[in-house]
This record gives C-alpha cells, structure tokens and sequence, in this order.
C-alpha cells in the first residue's frame, strides 16, 4: 500500500484549477470577444484605404490596440469578478475547499485560469492583427511598385522603406506586451475586491471606478496641486489615493508607440516590473482577506 | 490590534516600493515627451466631456482618430473652418503623431489657402489674398507646434521647408530647414540636396551653395540629378568659377 504525503503547497494542485477555471470561462463563449476585434478590425481596414497609406496604418494601429486594450480590460475585469461569487453560488467552492486544498491556492488557481484565458486572446488577437497589418502593406507595396515602375532602384526602395516602417515597428510587440500587464494588474485588484464583494455587479461596479480613479488620478494630482496648492490634508488624500489605487497611465504606452516613438527596453523592463509588483501585491492583498473569510 | 498594524505596516512597506517607482517610470514619461497633453478645461470645451474622460481614461489615440475621421470628412466636404477646428483637437489630443501635424498643416496651407484665393462668395481679391496669407500662417503654425513637441524627428521640418518654398518663395528659411531635417536621424536622402538647392537661389549666399552642391556631386552618381547640375552650371558661370574646375558638360556613362 503506497501513502502519498500531503503538501502544503502544490503546483499540481493550482494547475487543476486553473485548467478548470480556463474551461469554465472558455464555456462562457467569452472568445466572442475576439470575433468582434476581427470584425473591427477587418471593417476598419476596408473604410480606411481610402486614406493615404501613412494614414491609414496609423489609424489602423490605433484602433487595433486600443480595442484591444479595452477587450482585455474588460475581460479581465468580467471574467474575474464572477469567480468566486459564482463558486459561491453554485457551492462549488465547498467541494474544493473541503479537500485539502489551501485557499492560497485556490486564489493563485483562479487568478492563473484568468490570466491563461487573457494571454490567448491577446494572442489570437494580435495574430489577426499582424496578419490584417502585412495584408494592407502588401497591398500598399504593390500599388507603389505599379506606380514607381519607370523611377531609379534609389527612390523605389526608399518608397517601399518609407510603406514598410509605416506599418510595421517592432515597438508594437511592448504595446501588446504591456496591455497584457495591464489587464493582468486589473484582474488581480477584481479578484482581491471579489473577495469582500457578495455579488458579481457589486465587483463590477468598483472596478469601472477604480479603473478611472487609476486612469485620471495623476492627472487630477498635478492639476490640483497646480491650482489649489498643496494644503495638508489636500497632500494626505492625495497621498491615500496614490497608495491604494494603481497609476494605470503608466501603462498607457500605446499613444506613443502607435505615434512612432521608440520605447526604450528599460522603459519596458520597468512598466512590466511595476506591473507584476502590483499584481502580486493585490493577490497578496486577496488572500489576506480570503484567507479568514466565512464561507 | 495586531490586525490592523499589520495592514498599517503592510501599506507602508506596499507604498515604500510603488510611490518611488511610479514616480522614475513618471519621470522617464516625461524625459521622453510621452503624455504632452495639457488636460485642463479648455481642452474639455473643445472636444466635450466624453471625449474628454476617453482622453484620459487611456484612449487617447482613438478620440484623436475619430476626430481625425471627422476632420477628413469635413475636409471633403470644404468646410474649412471645421477642418482647422478639429485638426486643433486631434494635435492636442496625439502631440507625438507627426501624420496629425503635417496633415493638419497641408489641409490649411495648401488646400484652404487654394479655396480661399478661389472663393468665389468674396468678390475682393485683396480680401482673398488676406485670407489665403492667413491660412499660410495657419499651416505654418500647425508645423512650428508640431515641431515643439517633436523636436528629435525630421518630417516637420521637411514639411516647413517645403511650405516656405512653396508657399512663401523664401528660400532662406527654405534651407534652413531642409538642412535642419537633413542633420537628424531617418531623414529622405533628398533632404541635404534640397537644402543645398534652396541656398543656390539665396543673393549673397552662391558661394556656399556652390560648396554644398559641388560636395553633393563630388559624392557620386547618386547625387548627380539633373537639377543639381543644372544649378552647379549656373551658379559656375555666375561665381565665375576657372573652366577646369568646372564640371563637365555631360557626364560619362
């Protein structure tokens, strides 16, 4: 007769969970998501040659990214804040807790089953993306080509150079890279409010606010602080919200790359640095209340 | 007790690490010119309260695209005053998107600027003129802002060239900026040679062009267009430059 130790902490455990939470979520139909960005996608690359080339891939980046920046926000709020009520509901939560699985990781479970859901659809979607990009410049090449014909060798491929770094800059990679942090920062905070939360609404509601707080707070900052003047108690709220709600322009890097500007590798090192600190802290913070709820 | 100094200890220890880096990574935003918008009121009035919390709710770039999409079809429609209007919010809105400025100064500087001098509702031609010059200023500022915002990249300072060229016949400041895109990274080949071109018609300033566009030819088959050497040849006989310094009539091929 073989007995097995029991573990404090198992990966084999976490990963059962996670596979389980991806499937639950992927029977959610959630993938829908990504068929609306490819119909965004393909409409707005159809509505935009009319444009002149720069033109249109400018635009084409723009919304490409910021769609996808809005979709996996947006998932990885919707798809977090129905875990745990949902378990709760369903008294699926029971069944596991009362095996011996710890709730640390039955959290780390869940938020990895999100974060694996939200890492195929950037994915997915940025392979629809890449593949609209490189149909639009070859099309744009070929034009060029037609219309260059009779020019030197010199000129045709400084067009064609021109048609190319229009289209296609390797700074888009640390754009998706960092909507992907983002959204996994945003699913973190949803799973920590969730766990004080009683209703998926509730959590969903919270996190629409947090999201702006995030988005406006350092802007609000420097505004106030420029017209009102730094007060005492204008300083400690100011302090307060800087604290607990994340800076989320810092992940904001969209506008810039879209527009052209190189991002520097530290740049980037530091964004998604930041990023994984705040989602680990957030989980951190997730299990702290977690870990002493009734259930 | 001991609860809630834990979570009094663990803020501090949480705020200790993210204020300090939210503050470099700021800093580094700033150092790079990312995130130049100056969101106050009035920039509230001008694109309304929704654009204005997309704006800062991380969606920059797609208000500045609506409104780019909006500013096209205003401009097919030839309502010019509309056009300057939201091409003013889209450079507000994406300050580091050059296609924005130099589009923006096209629309005002060549295409208004040509309605204006056609216009036919105004039956004074001074009044047309007036109106032309000022959509030329327009134009001109679109650039000279773009630049203030972009300072490291040379397609607005082409695009200045080419409006003083064009639109001014100031061929001064015409090189000036041809060879200010010509000195920074990623700039057209052609750029150095416009610069020198310009100067080729500037009184008093022959002898350095010729320099410049004997440089050019001394460069190689590349550089030796047709335009280059009919200004090389012109500027010879009025340098009065010795016959066997002179470039040949017609190049060996």
């Amino acid at each position: 007769m073989t007995t097995s130790i029991h573990r404090a902490f198992s990966i084999g455990r976490i990963a059962a969970i996670t596979g389980n939470t991806f499937t639950e979520l992927t029977r959610l139909k959630i993938f829908y998501v990504v068929l609306l960005f490819a119909l965004l996608l393909i409409g707005n690359s159809i509505f935009m040659a009319q444009f002149t080339f720069q033109q249109e891939f400018q635009v084409l980046k723009d919304i490409a990214l910021g769609s996808m920046s809005i979709l996996t926000s947006v998932l990885a709020v919707v798809a977090t804040a129905r875990l745990i009520p949902q378990d709760i509901e369903d008294r699926t939560i029971y069944t596991i807790l009362a095996k011996p699985v710890a709730r640390v990781e039955y959290l780390l479970g869940k938020l990895a089953g999100v974060l694996l859901l939200l890492a195929i659809s950037v994915i997915i979607m940025s392979a629809l993306f890449f593949v609209v990009l490189k149909v639009r410049e070859q099309t744009v090449i070929h034009e060029t080509l037609r219309q260059m014909r009779a020019s030197p060798p010199e000129q045709m491929a400084e067009a064609l150079g021109a048609v190319r770094a229009s289209a296609f800059q390797a700074n888009l990679f640390s754009g998706i890279a960092i909507i992907y942090v983002k959204a996994s920062v945003l699913a973190a905070l949803t799973l920590f409010v969730s766990t004080f939360a009683t209703t998926t609404i509730f959590t969903t509601v919270v996190m629409v606010f947090v999201y702006f707080i995030g988005h406006l707070q350092s802007t609000a900052r420097a505004y106030w602080l420029q017209t009102n003047g730094g007060g005492g108690i204008t300083k400690f709220f100011l302090a307060f919200v800087a604290l607990f709600f994340p800076d989320l322009q810092l992940f904001n890097l969209l506008d810039d790359i879209v527009a052209g500007t190189a991002i520097p590798p530290t740049l980037f090192a530091k964004t998604a640095t930041l990023g994984f600190f705040y989602t680990g802290f957030y989980l951190l913070l997730a299990w702290s209340v977690f870990h002493r709820k009734e259930l | 007790m001991m609860r809630i100094l834990l979570v009094i200890l663990g803020a501090a220890l949480f705020g200790a690490v993210k204020l300090p880096a939210e503050h470099a990574i700021s800093q580094t935003h700033r150092e790079l010119h990312f995130r130049a918008v100056d969101f106050d009121p009035a920039l509230r009035d001008q694109i309304g309260q929704l654009g204005f919390i997309a704006g800062l709710s991380g969606f920059r770039s797609l208000v500045a695209d609506v409104l780019f999409v909006q500013a096209h079809v205003a401009w097919e429609r030839t309502e010019w005053g509309r056009v300057l209007l939201l091409f003013r919010q889209v450079t507000t809105l994406q300050p580091r998107a050059i296609l924005f400025w130099d589009t923006a100064a096209w629309h005002m500087a060549w295409n208004a600027s040509a309605a204006a001098l056609r216009d036919s509702t105004q039956p004074r031609l001074a009044l047309r003129i007036k109106a032309q010059r000022e959509y030329f200023r327009l134009g001109k500022d679109f650039l000279e802002r773009g630049i203030k915002y972009n300072p490291d990249r040379p397609q607005l300072y082409e695009a200045l060239a080419r409006l003083y060229r064009d639109k001014y016949n100031d061929h001064e400041h015409a090189a000036e900026f041809f060879a200010k895109a010509a000195s920074l990274p990623g700039a057209p080949s052609y750029a150095k040679r416009f610069a020198a071109y310009e100067l080729s018609y500037c009184e008093g300033r022959e002898k350095e062009a010729y320099d410049r566009l004997h440089a050019l030819y001394a460069a190689g088959e590349s550089e030796r267009l047709p335009t280059l050497i009919r200004l090389l040849k012109q500027l010879e006989i009025k340098l009065a430059i010795p016959p066997d310094q002179r470039i040949p009539d017609s190049i060996p091929q």
